[in-house]
């Protein structure tokens, strides 16, 4: 294995490699060292990269590069059209950033903080705010889970019929559309949000799933890591059955689903609200292989207690594969697995926090 | 003609070196700078196009007064210095 992973930080973007000898390295110097990378893809298609920076003062920017290049080049970030009046929204944060189906060369999606939807045809080299999903009456119950205003992060384009998306929203539910965006239909019946009064917990526009993910093989089959617990559909996302145990929480940020089983996920648990620190002061990762029957908890190779590691949403990742895993740290450690979990391998503790993380 | 300056922070991610420009005020200014460096607008105004909100415009030592319409007088010597906000971290 010659695999590759690359980490997103608060200060720069970190490749590590899988050497001939099986031991992980550091591979190059940083890049974008001091700068937020808050979003990675390597797009399968074509072998490009792109890499979302969040600069704070400066705004938010999005760099490619091509597959046969060494260096970045900036390319347009998604922009939301201008409106009347002071108060239209600008760009915060790009949270999400995907390539559509093989059949849809140089298109991407992109979501964002405030929940707009971006669609590219030129691999990123200009983008359309979605207006179909921006001006659905729904989006004004909308709210912010954890920033100020909702945000798109979690895009999973089905496989098999590329104009087939699923979006998950902080805070705003599952929607679904099955023609590239046209038009949408709010998904995700049997999701639970027990933080609000009790008539609408039910409500599926009022939901905060934290990532959702599908199984590529499998693409009727989703999981979500939501505020609230664990979910998983098996019938793309309309229904939703909960998982109400799972080692020692059902709280997390990040879920990763194997690409060929869509039985077997993995989460990072903690204590949920305002904590989020491991339970226990215990760093574990769990795991299951029937579709959240069961659930091992797996520590080998993480740190004993106390650690207070919190994993962000998109800072779990599993190959195409499905045997290597990665996830690193709101305080900076790595951690690699190259038996889908069982034991784990620190690549480093003295990271920037990391956003996100991705194998090529 | 009056010199607009950015801060060297800037330099980082964008070509910006101090430009001369006649403008009567610092909206036009502005613009008169990003018609020739177009990225560099993107760094300094947000999607609607206003003054992004950790950047801070010194005219002649003295903050602008106008973010909204960017309508502070310029001198045809005036000193214009592009800055952003401090942070820590």
């Amino acid at each position: 294995m010659g695999a590759t992973l690359r980490v997103g930080t608060r200060k720069g973007l970190f490749a590590f490699q899988r050497q001939a000898d099986g031991q992980w390295q550091q591979a190059g110097e940083a890049e974008f060292l001091g700068d937020p990378v808050t979003m990675l893809l390597q797009d399968w298609r074509s072998g490009d990269q792109y890499a979302a920076l969040n600069l704070g003062h400066f705004g938010v920017k999005l760099h490619r590069r091509a597959a046969a290049a060494s260096q970045w080049t900036e390319i347009a970030a998604p922009q939301f059209p201008q409106a009347e009046g002071a108060d239209g929204p600008s760009l915060q944060q790009l949270w999400e950033l995907v390539p559509g189906g093989a059949d849809q060369p140089g298109l991407l999606w992109a979501g964002t903080i405030p929940g707009g939807l971006f669609k590219s045809t030129d691999s990123g080299a200009s983008w359309t705010l979605v207006e179909s999903l921006w001006q659905r009456p729904e989006r004004q119950n909308w709210f912010g889970g954890g920033y100020d205003q909702p945000g798109i992060h979690s895009i999973c384009v089905h496989p098999q019929a590329s104009n087939t998306l699923r979006l998950a929203v902080s805070c705003g539910g599952v929607w679904e559309t099955t023609d590239g965006g046209d038009n949408w239909t709010q998904t995700g019946q049997g999701l639970r949000a027990a933080f609000l009064p009790p008539e609408q917990a039910y409500d599926p526009v009022s939901q905060d799933p934290h990532r959702m993910v599908c199984c590529a093989a499998a693409p009727q089959h989703l999981w979500i890591q939501h505020h609230n617990g664990i979910f998983r559909s098996t019938d793309g996302g309309h229904n939703w059955q909960e998982i109400n145990s799972a080692g020692p929480s059902t709280f997390g940020f990040a879920v990763a689903v194997h690409p060929k089983d869509p039985a077997t996920a993995w989460f990072v648990p903690a204590i949920k609200d305002e904590r989020r620190v491991p339970v226990d002061d215990r760093l574990v990762v769990t795991r299951t292989r029937d579709g959240g029957a069961s659930f091992e908890v797996l520590s080998a190779g993480l740190p004993n207690p106390p650690a207070y590691d919190l994993v962000y949403r998109h800072a779990l990742d599993v190959d195409s594969s499905g045997k290597l895993l990665a996830f690193g740290s709101t305080t900076g450690n790595l951690w690699v697995s190259e038996d889908q979990g069982d034991h784990w391998q620190c690549l480093s503790n003295h990271l920037p926090p990391i956003n996100v993380l991705r194998f090529d | 003609m009056a010199r607009i300056h950015f801060t060297s922070h800037l330099q980082r991610y964008v070509d910006c070196p101090t430009r001369e420009v006649e403008a009567s005020t610092l909206g036009t200014a502005l613009q008169s700078v990003f018609a020739h460096n177009q990225r560099l607008a993107g760094y300094i105004f947000d999607d609607q196009q206003q003054l992004r909100k950790n950047i801070a415009v010194f005219i002649d030592g003295r903050l602008l007064q106008d973010r909204e319409q960017l309508s502070d007088p310029l001198r045809p010597d005036s000193d214009v210095y592009v800055l952003q906000a401090l942070s820590g971290g």
